[in-house]
């Protein structure tokens, strides 16, 4: 169900980074325009003809069991039957890390399970939660790490668009900016370098990639060594998760979008003394979770962003 | 404080009563985790302490050194982790799960 929202337009427009309703993101040529929909108006659009698309989904915590959401299996599950009724069947699915709470092989299977049933491939990135094994991330290189590179990054190409994905969330130090480490920049440079400036390209990492709030470690610290290997590209998306509400950038070419959990929300930067999970009534739980869908519309235009909730 | 931790804490004093050497014990004190924070974040303690961590937060968190040393296992509401600071010299440590969490222990000549 696209996202209800009750204010204006104009008001709307202003806060649509915390209100994320029913937000069409284009991009294409470097100038990304942004359009609000409105439920019925999101209902009526054709779902994309032809055109390739697929699916985002973030932080599904599998494991926790706290106030914030008690059954953040159950919101997956929602999540993923969403994900089965979309109009168009998308080609994949991307989960930007924290598929667990704890990185127990448990809660790892109960994701896995779960994701299953959606009969989709999916592609995988781990966040910070996903690495606190005693194998400091062997535990998730097990599952997913086959065909990848390095300590789990990689790459594929599908639609016309080279898909990249990268990790952020080892070796982290304190003060929580994520980061990616010379090795995993010499093969981005190395696996870029075969492909033409007008490939769309599509990053996705679970933490931001921009300097997003580094008062709560919301960024990367190498990220400006990425973008620059990105900045020849007419069309680069960068999708993350992480702070569990959608946010949104654009910086020249280059778009970068935050994912909405399928767990729990986050509060706004900075209002709150720190980040960590955010009880909201439970009948407001779904409004804050959601899942994203990308489409290409076609391989010289604009990559559409939809943003819907579980509501 | 819940009466399991309750019976935890007295158990452990106890255990501590029993393994007392005749002589001084050793120095401890305690870090407690509350509300994604440590505290106090810097904590001042003669070298040869013995810090007890404690998990008094409703999610799990942990403890790493910054310099990647030791690491606590992940530390469950009520858990704690205890590590020894021999030699003085400031020792910064984050939460592993939630990095922006930091401390420092700070450890002076005897």
């Amino acid at each position: 169900m696209a996202d209800d929202h009750q204010l204006d337009r104009r008001g709307a427009l202003k806060c649509m980074a915390w209100a994320g309703g029913g937000l069409l993101w284009t991009l294409g040529g470097g100038v990304p325009a942004g359009t609000l929909l409105g439920a019925a108006e999101a209902a009526a659009r054709p779902a994309g003809g032809a055109g390739f698309s697929f699916v985002q989904i973030s932080d599904s915590h599998i494991g926790f069991d706290r106030a914030a959401n008690p059954d953040p299996a159950a919101t997956l599950r929602e999540a993923v039957a969403q994900i089965r009724a979309l109009p168009v069947r998308p080609a994949f699915v991307l989960h930007t890390g924290d598929i667990t709470h704890l990185s127990r092989e448990a809660e790892f299977d109960a994701a896995q399970a779960i994701l299953g049933e959606l009969g989709l491939p999916v592609h995988y990135v781990p966040g910070e939660h996903d690495v606190q094994d005693d194998g400091l991330g062997a535990a998730y290189l097990r599952r997913f790490g086959a065909g990848t590179n390095g300590r789990g990054w990689y790459s594929f190409d599908a639609g016309g668009v080279h898909f990249v994905g990268l990790i952020n969330v080892l070796e982290l130090q304190a003060g929580g900016l994520g980061h990616l480490g010379a090795e995993q920049l010499a093969w981005l440079q190395a696996d870029l370098r075969g492909h033409s400036a007008s490939t769309p390209i599509v990053v996705f990492a679970h933490m931001p990639l921009w300097s997003l709030y580094p008062e709560w470690g919301w960024g990367t610290d190498d990220s400006t060594q990425a973008l620059a290997l990105l900045a020849r590209f007419g069309s680069v998306t960068v999708l993350n998760g992480h702070i569990h509400q959608i946010m949104q950038k654009v910086e020249g070419r280059v778009a970068f979008h935050t994912a909405r959990s399928t767990a729990f929300p986050q509060p706004a930067p900075g209002t709150a003394p720190a980040p960590g999970p955010m009880t909201v009534p439970a009948d407001r739980l779904r409004s804050t979770l959601g899942i994203r869908s990308v489409r290409l519309v076609s391989r010289a235009s604009p990559l559409a962003i939809t943003d819907t909730n579980l509501a | 404080m819940t009466r399991k931790s309750s019976f935890a804490l007295l158990a452990a004093a106890l255990t501590l009563a029993a393994a007392a050497p005749a002589a001084a014990p050793p120095n401890a004190a305690a870090v407690h985790i509350q509300n994604f924070r440590f505290g106090p974040q810097t904590l001042t303690v003669p070298a040869g302490t013995t810090v007890t961590f404690v998990n008094d937060d409703e999610e799990p968190h942990n403890v790493t050194a910054v310099d990647h040393s030791y690491r606590s296992p992940i530390l469950n509401p009520g858990a704690r982790f205890t590590h020894q600071y021999a030699a003085p010299g400031d020792y910064p440590y984050f939460c592993a799960l939630h990095p922006h969490m930091t401390g420092h222990i700070v450890v002076t000549g005897r």
